[in-house]
């Protein structure tokens, strides 16, 4: 194991610890006189009519598709990136010809109107 | 046991424990929570391996994109997700028993590999993983070809994805 | 090296001698140090943010013409303390209808996302908590578990306005994390390694000069990143409440305050590692402790500059926000990307590296805006115009 991620594996750990602190300090401190209205949804006043499950625009999704690809596009990119002084003129075109297909994506999704909100 | 192998049990506890809470839970947030649990693990072992770019890759990817796009799938449908919904039928009993004689043969066959037996040999202390992978990408000795395939493939699945989840406006 | 030039190594050095004259085995040494190190970095953060807050109230209302906190403490400098008291003796309220496991570690993941980056800020030569080889990448990493913590308080509080702005704010988050991440590869690419010590000692000349339309993007994206104004639709109140935390009380909505004003200021330092030379400065390799002076100098200038836009533009409407995302920034960030990839191979080792950079990162800019505001002229002459309505006259 690299030494230098032992460093982060424990700072995951304290990372936790340091915000849980203040949680159990507070349930030492604060009251605690819950009543049936407290507990109840918040909704301005009203009571909660239904279920919280409403269904959620399609837009959305799509939205979180075109972030995936490009979200691996970057994971690829970025070992282009880092050895970029090792490849010759010929291989960064190739990187830029990866990038521009995807590009090609964007703009198909521009034309087809996946880019709209409404 | 090394503080190396310990973690490496914790974390495949974990993994199976996440992943068999995952396939039973009936609340699919929490099933899909469950599978974020066992994306982390992998990830962490994957730093164990000395693979930390593929762990990032792994966190950024799979917690931050694929999972975020479960999430938002399962949102999608209309129906209360959250109640009881049926995790077993009838052939859950004959599906359990094959998928394990399934792992023991794959346990088996893994264990008479010569690769899975034998350590792998030291990388020199030079070694950066990244450039190694960076130059592998773009040279034509290399993976080249199936770099810009797939990059063809995201294309792919962008159109793909686009036309199916798009619902065809009017006049079309 | 004395004590004043650099404190931290010379503490280090003592007690990393002291761990070793109690005998201890070897993995027990390593373990107790880099703990040490893990609390005193995750402390900075944690000491820093009441701090920040108090900056950032004194200096909002300094943009309002008003004074601002200026009773608990000289300046008001312990108002954010009386604060926390506040919220710790607040009673903590669960809904009944809550998912309490996931509702309870939602407001710690969220502040395990920002104090996670710290792990890699390198403070000044030699200071920092481990130097990962994959620094950017893993920055990045982290960020994921800060839409994950979004998207769990919303979906446990079973609100619906809580429901409601975690699907704005991911659909938000996730947006500009493309353009986030496209620019974040241009100093990446800039200096040839993704490791923040790397990325620092390599900016010989900042790379603002090399990439400045890249630093506008990442700085405009990292602030929709992080949800403030102009891009704070995900809590906007006349519409959601306040969004994802509507159903948090007390010290959890104090975790998610607290991680907001830290993200701002790690968008700050982030921005000073990347595009203004991180701790670089006169003398400063010399003197670390200088170094962690122009890194903290560098980086409140980012933070100003986050303060003064929240202070100035209001919210932006849902669809412009995605519009300018995936209309403007995506673009013109893939276009940087791409010159800057082909001009540095061409240019490299050359003396017109650092103008051609520069004009060609300028020209993208001009061009990206007068593109996009063509198309807003146009779009607005397709506005439905309305007939004209007579005004009503007294009978």
């Amino acid at each position: 194991m690299q030494n230098t991620w032992i460093f982060i594996g424990i700072f995951v750990a304290m990372a936790a610890v340091f915000p849980l602190l203040p949680i159990v300090v507070a349930k030492f401190l604060a009251p605690s006189k819950p009543n049936a209205i407290k507990l109840d949804t918040y909704e301005c006043g009203m009571e909660t009519v239904g279920d919280t499950w409403v269904q959620f625009k399609v837009q959305y999704y799509i939205y979180a598709l075109i972030f995936l690809i490009f979200d691996i596009e970057v994971a690829f990119l970025f070992p282009f990136a880092v050895a970029f002084d090792m490849l010759p003129l010929f291989a960064v075109v190739e990187g830029i010809i990866f990038i521009l297909i995807l590009v090609g994506g964007l703009f198909y999704a521009w034309r087809k109107g996946a880019l709209e909100w409404t | 046991m090394t503080v190396e192998q310990g973690i490496f049990l914790f974390i495949g506890f974990l993994i199976l424990f996440s992943g068999f809470m995952m396939v039973t839970r009936s609340n699919l947030v929490h099933a899909a929570l469950y599978l974020i649990l066992v994306l982390f693990g992998v990830a962490v072992l994957f730093v164990l391996l000395n693979a930390g770019f593929l762990a990032v890759v792994q966190i950024i990817v799979y917690i931050g994109a694929i999972a975020i796009l479960m999430i938002f799938a399962v949102m999608l449908t209309r129906g209360d997700v959250t109640g009881e919904a049926i995790t077993m039928n009838s052939v859950f009993g004959w599906g359990m028993l094959l998928s394990s004689l399934f792992g023991f043969a794959l346990i088996i066959m893994l264990g008479q590999w010569p690769a899975v037996t034998s350590l792998a040999p030291a990388l020199p202390a030079s070694w950066n993983e990244l450039v190694e992978i960076g130059v592998a990408f773009l040279s034509p000795q290399g993976f080249v070809i199936p770099f810009e395939v797939a990059s063809v493939l995201l294309l792919a699945a962008l159109i793909g994805a686009l036309y199916v989840a798009r619902a065809p406006k009017k006049g079309e | 090296m004395s004590f004043w030039q650099d404190p931290v190594a010379v503490i280090g050095q003592w007690i990393l001698d002291l761990l070793i004259s109690l005998n201890l085995p070897e993995a027990w040494v390593t373990f107790i140090y880099t703990l040490l190190g893990v609390i005193v970095v995750a402390s900075f953060g944690l000491i820093l943010v009441i701090f920040l807050i108090w900056v950032e109230r004194k200096v909002a209302a300094r943009f309002q013409d008003r004074l601002g906190p200026n009773r608990a403490g000289p300046y008001g400098l312990l108002q954010t303390l009386a604060d926390i008291v506040k919220l710790l003796t607040k009673e903590d309220v669960v809904p009944e209808k809550a998912d309490r496991l996931v509702f309870n570690i939602a407001p710690i993941l969220s502040m395990v996302a920002v104090l996670l980056i710290w792990a890699v800020v390198p403070f000044a030569p030699g200071w920092i908590g481990t130097d990962l080889n994959v620094g950017v990448l893993y920055i990045a990493a982290v960020g994921s578990f800060g839409i994950l913590s979004v998207l769990m308080a919303g979906w446990s509080s079973n609100n619906k306005y809580a429901l409601l702005g975690a699907f704005r704010a991911v659909a938000q988050l996730i947006s500009y994390e493309v353009p986030m991440l496209l620019t974040m590869l241009v100093p990446v690419l800039l200096a040839r390694g993704m490791g923040m010590v790397h990325m620092v000692t390599a900016q010989d000349t900042w790379f603002i000069f090399l990439a400045p339309a890249a630093a506008v993007v990442f700085l405009i994206s990292s602030i929709a990143e992080l949800g403030r104004t102009p891009f704070d639709l995900l809590e906007a109140e006349s519409e959601i409440v306040a969004g994802y935390h509507t159903e948090y009380t007390g010290m959890k909505f104090g975790l998610f305050f607290a991680a907001e004003f830290l993200h701002a200021f790690t968008v700050g330092v982030l921005f000073a590692i990347f595009f203004l030379g991180g701790w670089r400065g006169p003398w400063a390799e010399q003197a670390p402790i200088l170094g962690l002076f122009y890194l903290m100098l560098k980086s409140i200038f980012g933070y100003f500059i986050i303060m003064w836009v929240r202070s100035t533009l209001p919210r932006i409407r849902i669809d412009h926000m995605l519009a300018f995302n995936w209309k403007f920034l995506t673009p013109v960030a893939l276009a940087l990307l791409i010159l800057t990839a082909f001009l540095d191979k061409i240019f490299s080792e050359t003396a017109l590296r650092i103008p051609v950079l520069l004009i060609a990162n300028l020209v993208v800019l001009a061009i990206g805006y007068v593109i996009s505001s063509a198309m807003t002229r146009r779009q607005a002459k397709q506005r439905v115009k309305f007939k004209k309505r007579p005004v009503a006259k007294p009978a």
